[in-house]
């Protein structure tokens, strides 16, 4: 395999986790915080929907990105109403909210297009187009490091690298800061928070909204950057990917990172079986490699390789002790 | 003293739920253009107007039955089996080898075979996460969700690979023999001139489900295993004490709650499609969550509620067919009983344990036996 | 609060006026009013669920009062959340600690008391205060140590330094000694002095009335939600407060004979227990427990005897030998478990009946067949008999007299003594060779103490055998015919109790077996610390 074929795999691997990236950040906020989300999902479905159809209508791709984290965070309202406030179940809330986000998304692409539940295809202004980096062109011819430049660092939208600063970010927030301290003491033993004067439900609508933000941003690329439109289910899965790259990190943001390019590394190679047939000498089904980052997840669950502990509030709503 | 009568409890609650998600459903349907009541009026005369909307209606309820009681075992375990959908899959599998490979005479035969094939490939599908959660602790929801993955990645490289006949394109197996075909309703229930059912693939399974309801709920509240493990599901440290083996409820409960997924496959493989394809499931393991929160985990429960969805989602598919509401609709209104039955129940519940307070507090000061030590 | 008061010779630190408080059809607090003074120890006595947790928790914004008024230093406050509690000058230390387990002690004292957005500044400055705190009275902690690390008595001390780093004024304290060993006690009951010589002001709620005869200036008495007197410390008795907690006069020794100990029914030798995180919790304990006689193991909780009840009860698995009327019992866990354990003749009414004794939500007459319910008499064919379980439950309640004598009531309805009650009545009832009984009068009022305890000895002049653990002191002496003490999973002597007292056993709970002479306080807490408690 040669440097350029790499590097292209390298480039797609990056493009395909940001969202993976995004979404397991979302999760990381929420569930540190003692509120476990499986609906990533949805979340990032129904901002892809909406994103993509104003982004549309408007021509615009940021009011399109605006819109779609509305959509995420009008979905994180609902988890945290039936979770926070109604201490209701975190799962079947995720559950529910799934499925809200993958029927009415047909349903209102359906009414407001016409399309068979789809959006129509965007371009120009209304998708979110590659950066080239300064200097990209001009190093383009520099041996080795001038491809690297270009081809794998060059050239993304700018939510891969927005993606790419959120970790180092979200690391500052959760250790060096007032408010990520009280984040993960709020997953760790809510009582503590509150009889230090703390408003428990305060601080999990807080990481429940954050959550909402980085699932839309999410959501949102899938629809107007690395596809040029909405269609159904479009999310496939991604979402629950990225929970299962949140359980292989441990819940630590840096780890995400790493989780998160395996994640999307598996799923470039998929894209490209004709590579790993001239690499390997053999044939991989691709359903392996579909597979594989849940299988790699159960692995690590059952905690053969190093054991994920979760926070230990997490999925318990907050009752004052009687 | 429970806040709210029993009657209260099991019929009230889900009523109102039930009733918030229709209001919501009635208000898309409004918002997207059409008439809620008209929407209505068409679904309940396809899913029930004739025999064959009813034939489709419990065609649909047949799987919802057994992938709805998976779900509600689970959950006196205290256990959440979201991979119903994957044991489901599983299930599919072990019917279609049943069917295939081993010849039968009748079709009789055929059913008791593939109703075993099905329970045990769902409930083998159930047993990795079980033995995951009950010896390493691993969280089942997060395995049975990567195992429904698993099983669709599975399926696929089966049904593209293995088990395709040769020469065909399409990702299935061949087509099962004709002594496995089961009677449908259409089989069954007609009579000289009359044909009732015609064309609806309902089928004899309708009446495993029935039995399967009936010896559940004498699992659940007439044996000791039943005692057992709904123990378990109240407290597992009580468990413990009284000498009942977490890892033996916690297996038993996900084996009979994956061999339940897995039976749904005599419905829809066996009896309606008659081979397997892709996607043979179509989401009704997921739909078991939403009957079995609706149906308080109670087999009748469980049946009613089936029933219910049997009825939207026959419906659903007229709508579909009349009108521009396309059948999501369905995973909406879903959507929102489990909203409002299982993720909202408190918000439900809470206003009305108010209510029913506030009517028994006049009588006054009637139970003063228990006040200081309810204090704490 | 920290404005000086106008009049701070007469106005109260704290002032409650008319507090009532109803948790749907319980009135836990009906119409108290009481006044602490300023720089005063205030004990609040009653047995469990007399309100006494409830009335503090309104008082620090956990609760909202349904009716009455709260004053600071004679100012009426609002305390809606803890927040404001804290900004009024009130700290509490709850009897269940509320600390972030895999913190360090200093991010858990600065949570929710940051200067800024930035955590380093005021770990700094917590650091700084810490060590003044630590200095001035007597609360030695290192500030780097993450919490699950430390034992219950540095725990409660990171609670007392949460609340002083506040700035608290007011401290109040939830049944503090529980989990200590008299000496942990005797330590904190000098810091609690240190404090009150620097003017703060402390309220010290417990069910002990040796602590509040020892360090109160003034007590209140609560009974069933209701204060029933206030008075000085100095002026009133032991039996005074007990009668006042009660009601009517109180039998603090149980009737009995002594024993005539017949053949060894239960022999454990060598027995270690390691639990699921690793820790070595039993480290090696013998003893016999005769037929007709009472062992009590008596100690501080979570030395090792709630294991050691688990491991006979058989769901907890162990390594030595344990032998049952001359037979021995597999520990391994693969060949036995509570079923057998109940076949073998062994009946266990658990330390904690809500979370293991009972189901909360079965009726009492399912609870009446749990653990037995695999029993001949219980089944029909492949079902459970449910109408014999339903006639023998029926009948036990009326025998061991539990209130409301109805078997299809939830156990979460009946009261904490009629609970006992009914898991008694299932034990006892089944005429066991050894009963191994924790905790048995935890959360239990007055009079039902006493049937318990009636019944216990009954047993034992049945000829049974009884295995009786308890934290509580007084009741290890009063029903015990032989004493064991355990500290940090040993026994470290066993005593008659007709020869020995509360100190010794005291100085044997802190693991000090040299018990002729006094030992410093240092000498304890090196001990103590030493065994990581």
């Amino acid at each position: 395999m040669d440097l350029i074929t790499l590097l292209q795999l390298l480039d797609s691997t990056l493009r395909l986790a940001t969202p993976l990236l995004l979404a397991c950040l979302a999760g990381l906020y929420s569930e540190r915080a003692g509120i476990f989300d499986i609906g990533l999902e949805g979340k990032m479905l129904a901002a892809a929907f909406l994103s993509a159809g104003v982004a549309y209508v408007t021509g615009n791709v940021w009011l399109g990105l605006l819109a779609g984290i509305g959509a995420s965070l009008l979905l994180s309202a609902i988890h945290g109403l039936a979770s926070i406030t109604f201490r209701g179940n975190q799962l079947i809330s995720g559950v529910a909210i799934n499925f809200l986000a993958a029927g009415l998304t047909v349903v209102i692409a359906q009414s407001w297009f016409a399309q068979g539940g789809r959006t129509p295809q965007l371009s120009g202004g209304a998708r979110f187009n590659p950066v080239t980096l300064p200097g990209a062109e001009a190093l383009r011819d520099v041996p080795v490091l001038g491809p690297i430049y270009y081809e794998l660092i060059s050239g993304h939208t700018i939510i891969v690298y927005l993606g790419l600063i959120v970790v180092p970010i979200t690391a500052w927030v959760l250790f060096s800061t007032r408010f990520g301290l009280r984040l993960r003491a709020v997953g760790e033993n809510p009582a503590a928070v509150d009889t230090a004067g703390v408003s428990v439900v305060g601080m999990r609508f807080a990481a429940v909204a954050i959550c909402g933000v980085l699932c839309g941003i999410a959501g949102a690329y899938l629809a107007t950057a690395l596809q040029a439109g909405f269609t159904k289910d479009m999310s496939a899965g991604r979402g629950y990917i990225a929970l299962a790259a949140l359980i292989f990190a441990k819940w630590r943001p840096v780890y995400c990172l790493w989780a998160c390019l395996l994640f999307g590394f598996l799923q470039a190679i998929a894209l490209r079986s004709d590579l790993i047939e001239r690499v390997l000498q053999f044939n991989i089904q691709s359903q392996l490699l579909d597979a594989l980052p849940y299988i790699l997840t159960v692995v690590i669950l059952a905690g053969f390789v190093g054991r994920a502990v979760p926070p230990r509030a997490g999925g318990e709503p907050y009752v004052k002790e009687r | 003293m429970d806040a709210m009568p029993k009657w209260a409890e099991v019929v009230l609650v889900p009523l109102i739920s039930l009733l918030l998600a229709a209001i919501l459903s009635a208000l898309v349907i409004l918002a997207i253009g059409e008439s809620p009541w008209e929407a209505l009026k068409l679904m309940v005369d396809g899913a029930l107007g004739s025999t064959y909307g009813w034939g489709y209606t419990l065609y649909y309820a047949t799987n919802f039955i057994f992938t709805g009681l998976a779900v509600a075992i689970a959950f006196h375990a205290r256990m959440f089996n979201i991979g119903g959908e994957g044991q489901a899959v599983l299930g599919g599998l072990g019917v279609a080898l049943v069917c295939l490979f081993i010849p039968f005479p009748h079709w009789s035969l055929a059913l008791i075979a593939s109703a075993c094939g099905a329970a045990l490939f769902g409930a083998a599908w159930a047993f990795i996460p079980a033995i995951l959660q009950a010896k390493r602790g691993s969280h089942i929801v997060i395995t049975t969700i990567m195992f429904n993955f698993i099983a669709a990645a599975l399926l696929n490289y089966l049904l593209v690979g293995a088990l395709k006949p040769a020469g065909s394109m399409e990702p299935a197996t061949g087509r099962f023999p004709e002594t496995t075909h089961l009677p449908s309703f259409q089989d069954m229930f007609s009579f000289g001139e009359a044909t009732l059912f015609r064309g609806a693939p309902a089928n004899i399974s309708f009446f495993v489900a029935l039995a399967a309801c009936v010896a559940l709920w004498a699992l659940i509240w007439r044996t000791r295993l039943g005692y057992e493990l709904r123990a378990f599901g109240h407290s597992e440290s009580a468990a413990r004490y009284a000498g009942i083996s977490p890892t033996k409820i916690i297996v038993i409960s996900m084996l009979i709650s994956g061999g339940l997924a897995g039976m749904m496959a005599i419905n829809n493989v066996q009896g309606e499609a008659e081979r397997l394809v892709l996607n043979a499931v179509e989401g009704a393991g997921f739909i078991g969550i939403a009957v079995a929160l609706m149906g308080r985990s109670h087999p009748f429960g469980v049946l009613l509620a089936a029933l219910l969805f049997g009825f939207l989602y026959q419906g659903g598919a007229e709508l579909a067919l009349w009108t521009s509401i396309p059948r999501e609709l369905i995973v909406v209104i879903q959507a929102l009983v489990i909203l409002f039955t299982g993720a909202l129940d408190n918000m439900v519940r809470m206003p009305l344990e108010n209510l029913f307070l506030m009517r028994r507090r006049p009588p006054g000061p009637d139970r003063k036996s228990t006040s200081a030590e309810g204090a704490r | 609060m920290t404005a000086p008061q106008t009049t701070p010779d007469t106005a109260p630190a704290i002032e409650l006026k008319g507090i009532s408080k109803a948790f749907g059809p319980v009135q836990a607090n009906k119409d108290i009013s009481i006044r602490v003074m300023p720089g005063t120890i205030h004990g609040i006595i009653g047995e469990n669920g007399a309100g006494k947790s409830t009335l503090m928790s309104i008082l620090y914004g956990f609760y909202k009062a349904d009716r009455g008024e709260i004053f600071i230093g004679g100012t009426k406050t609002e305390i809606p959340d803890s927040q404001a509690a804290i900004s009024a000058g009130i700290g509490m230390v709850f009897q269940h600690f509320k600390l972030v387990e895999n913190f360090t002690v200093l991010e858990n004292i600065v949570l929710g008391a940051e200067d800024s957005g930035l955590l380093r500044p005021s770990l700094a400055r917590a650091r700084r205060e810490l060590k003044a705190l630590a200095e001035e009275y007597e609360l030695n902690v290192d500030p780097d140590a993450i919490i699950e690390d430390i034992g219950v008595g540095m725990q409660q001390r990171v609670e007392i330094l949460k609340a002083l780093y506040r700035q608290a004024d007011i401290l109040i304290l939830d049944e503090p000694t529980g989990v200590l060993t008299p000496a942990e006690a005797d330590h904190l009951f000098r810091i609690l002095e240190n404090l009150r010589r620097e003017g703060k002001t402390i309220i010290l709620i417990t069910h002990k009335l040796r602590e509040i005869m020892e360090i109160t200036d003034t007590v209140s008495v609560m009974r069933r939600g209701e204060m029933t007197a206030t008075v000085k410390t100095a002026e009133t008795s032991p039996a005074e407060l007990a009668e006042l907690m009660v009601g009517r006069k109180v039998l603090l020794r149980v009737n009995k004979e002594p024993a005539t100990p017949g053949a060894v029914i239960l022999d454990v030798k060598d027995l270690h227990v390691t639990d699921a995180k690793g820790v070595h919790r039993v480290k090696g304990v013998s003893f016999e427990v005769r037929a007709g006689e009472v062992l009590g193991i008596a100690g501080v909780a979570g030395n090792g005897q709630s294991e050691l009840l688990e491991v006979l009860g058989g769901y907890e698995t162990a390594t030595g030998t344990v032998t049952m009327n001359g037979t021995p019992i597999d520990l391994t866990g693969t060949k036995s478990d509570g079923q057998s354990r109940r076949r073998r003749g062994i009946a266990h009414v658990p330390e904690d009946r809500q979370a293991e004794g009972l189901i909360m939500d079965y009726s009492a007459w399912e609870n009446t067949a749990f653990g037995y319910h695999h029993d001949d008499k219980y089944r029909s064919g492949l079902f459970m008999n449910n109408a014999a379980i339903l006639s023998d439950t029926t009948d036990k309640m009326q025998r061991f007299d539990v209130r409301p004598p109805d078997p299809k009531l939830a156990a979460k309805n009946f009261s904490g003594g009629n609970q006992q009650k009914i898991v008694l009545a299932r034990e006892i009832e089944r005429n066991p060779d050894l009963l191994l009984i924790g905790q048995p009068t935890r959360g239990v009022d007055i009079g039902a103490i006493e049937f318990i305890h009636e019944q216990i000895i009954a047993l034992r002049d049945q000829g049974k055998a009884i295995l009786l653990v308890s934290v509580e002191l007084e009741e290890i002496m009063a029903l015990s015919d032989r004493i064991a003490v355990m500290f940090d999973g040993r026994i470290m002597g066993t005593r008659d109790p007709s020869q020995t007292d509360e100190r010794e056993l005291g100085l044997l709970m802190a693991g000090i077996t040299d018990t002729d002479h006094d030992h410093s306080v240092e000498e304890i807490e090196d001990n103590l610390a030493k065994a990581g408690h």
